[in-house]
């Protein structure tokens, strides 16, 4: 039931876009959402859309497990869409009751919409195709300068990736806990809001516990293995950009360019 | 009276990239009053075949049927279920929440509308079989040691007078003595109440000794299903998929094959010493 949430899960494959540097693929993925937002005519949007279905095509991921992840944001979809439909001023299409749909704002309701489920597609790519680790590895180098200022971005890495490797074993457990509490006759669904919080009691004390214990050892073995934070730390798999992680920023650059230059049309 | 399983599949994750079939087709019928183990290597789908006889899991296809009702019909009553078939899970840190072990143990009761009194009696009762002294049970079930949480967590499912108990691997890491301690008040139960007791283990030598009838299940299949000399006649194949008979039986079968009458079928220590003492004498 809880394992069936698909955010930000891994989905392996054997393409290209798995194995590109996550350096690489966080670049495109900020590229890619900034045309998102420059993109302002129909040649633009033929541009994203066309860029986004190769990646789509090369990544090897199927389009219906993609498509789940807009499942969460229909309601922010369908309340920006009415809005900007109905209260964009300009040449009124339609109108009937106290309502009236502009032709600015079915254009503008069209590119929000489309904005929107692009940018989740877009960045679910991203997660899809990269493991936490390599994904948290790539943020700590990328952001690297940021150490002049003291920002201590290896600490902040090494906490990502341990809540994201966290998270799937925090979701099993609860789920073996729900069991066995539903297994002595525990009801986690009827009531009101009281009784709903107290049924949480059973249910949230030994996850605690156990995440509790779970820090703890995982401190002690860190510990054990004499780790003391990122100064001098080498990797043992170091990341390395290949030819085509250089081919990626050039297309990047020149999917960019293209973006910009197509906002002059019209 | 009995559970019934007509042709049970899982699947875990189903339609996803991680989809994992865990249960083939299991058939089986559990009588009152048997005594049954369940073994399998890790992942051969033991938790998950018991998860579904209380209903905590919904068959991904297949019926089961509780004393000739099916549990999945819509108005079945599967609180009530859960309270017929008290399964107890593998890690008792997973149920002990209470502030006291006793608190603890009142809490199906509770679940089953019970009154605090006769919640307390009832937890009385079922702290008194598991034999937990009575210091630890106003403590924090936290403190126990861990052959004493699953004695705590075993009662808790007890209190709430369960007609059909299932215990999922209740040995694993105990020592030696803690196993033997926990088995033995498993038979104990079985025996005074005639409760039906399913044991889930990994381990031939612990249910050798204790069922009356093995169910050895192997990637998600029944692979045999019979009483233990039965069961480990086949002891080369379930060599062959990672599980072992125990060690008395490869003695009875080397002593076979040297020439020696014993008896091949002996499962546990005490018939392989009858067997063999008889099969010198007569020799003499
Ligand atoms: N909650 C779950 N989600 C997904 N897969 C699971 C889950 N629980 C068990 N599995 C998988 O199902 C199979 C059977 O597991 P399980 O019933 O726990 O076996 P056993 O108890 O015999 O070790 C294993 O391959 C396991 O990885
Ligand atoms: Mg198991």
């Amino acid at each position: 039931m809880l394992r069936d949430i698909t955010i930000g899960q891994y989905y392996p494959a054997d393409s290209v876009i798995h194995k590109l540097d996550p350096r690489t693929k966080l670049m495109a993925t900020l590229v890619y959402i900034l045309s998102l937002f420059l993109f302002r005519n129909v040649a633009g949007f033929a541009a994203v859309t066309l860029w986004l279905a190769l990646v789509i095509w090369l990544s090897k991921v199927p389009f219906g497990y993609m498509v789940r992840g807009l499942k969460a944001v229909v309601i922010i979809l369908l309340i920006t869409v009415l809005f900007n439909l109905f209260l964009t001023p300009g040449e009124t299409l339609v109108s009937f009751w106290k309502l009236r749909i502009t032709e600015e704002g079915l254009k503008n309701a069209a590119f929000m919409a489309v904005r929107l489920i692009y940018l989740i597609l877009g960045s679910s790519i991203l997660t899809l195709t990269t493991t936490p680790n390599q994904l948290t590895d790539g943020l700590e180098k990328s952001l690297k300068p940021l150490n002049k200022i003291h920002v201590p971005v290896h600490e902040i890495a090494m906490m990502m990736s341990i809540a994201l490797r966290f998270i799937p074993i925090l979701i099993e457990e609860t789920d073996k806990i729900m069991k066995a509490q539903l297994a002595r006759g525990a009801d986690f669904e009827s009531g009101n809001l009281v009784k709903k919080a107290k049924e949480m009691v059973p249910l949230l004390v030994p996850l605690f516990i156990s995440a509790f214990r779970r820090a703890n050892d995982l401190a002690l073995a860190m510990e054990a293995r004499c780790y003391h934070g990122g100064e001098g730390r080498t990797k043992m798999k170091p990341l390395k950009y290949k030819h085509v992680d250089f081919l990626v920023y050039l297309a990047a650059a020149g999917y960019f360019m293209a973006v910009i230059l197509l906002r002059r049309l019209w | 009276m009995s559970i019934i399983l007509d042709k049970v599949n899982y699947v875990y994750s189903e339609k996803t990239a991680y989809e994992i079939h865990a249960l083939k087709d299991v058939s089986l019928k559990i009588n009152d009053g048997e005594f049954i183990g369940i073994i399998g290597h890790t992942g051969s789908g033991k938790s998950t075949l018991i998860q579904h006889l209380n209903g905590l899991v919904k068959a991904s296809s297949g019926g089961i049927y509780y004393n000739g009702q099916d549990i999945d019909d819509d108005d079945y009553n599967r609180k009530e279920l859960r309270s017929k078939v008290g399964l107890v899970f593998q890690y008792p840190e997973h149920q002990l929440f209470e502030t006291t072990v006793f608190a603890d143990v009142c809490f199906g009761p509770k679940n089953q509308g019970l009154s605090r009194k006769q919640s307390e009696l009832k937890a009385f009762t079922a702290l008194r079989s598991v034999r937990l002294p009575e210091d630890y049970w106003y403590r924090s079930p936290f403190e126990l040691s861990g052959g004493q949480k699953r004695r705590a967590a075993i009662a808790g499912v007890l209190a709430m007078e369960p007609e059909v108990l299932v215990l999922d691997e209740p040995t694993a890491g105990l020592d030696p003595k803690g196993r033997d301690e926990i088995l033995d008040l498993v038979a104990k139960l079985h025996k005074e109440r005639r409760m039906t007791v399913i044991l889930v283990s990994h381990s031939m030598e612990d249910v050798a000794k204790y069922v009356g009838r093995l169910i050895v299940m192997n990637r998600g299949s029944v692979m045999y299903d019979g009483t233990p000399a039965e069961v480990f006649a086949h002891y080369q194949e379930l060599e062959e998929v990672g599980l072992a008979a125990p060690q008395v039986t490869y003695l009875m079968h080397e002593l076979r094959g040297r020439g020696i009458p014993a008896n091949g079928t002996a499962t546990t220590l005490e018939e392989a010493k009858q067997s063999i003492l008889q099969a010198f004498s007569e020799k003499r």
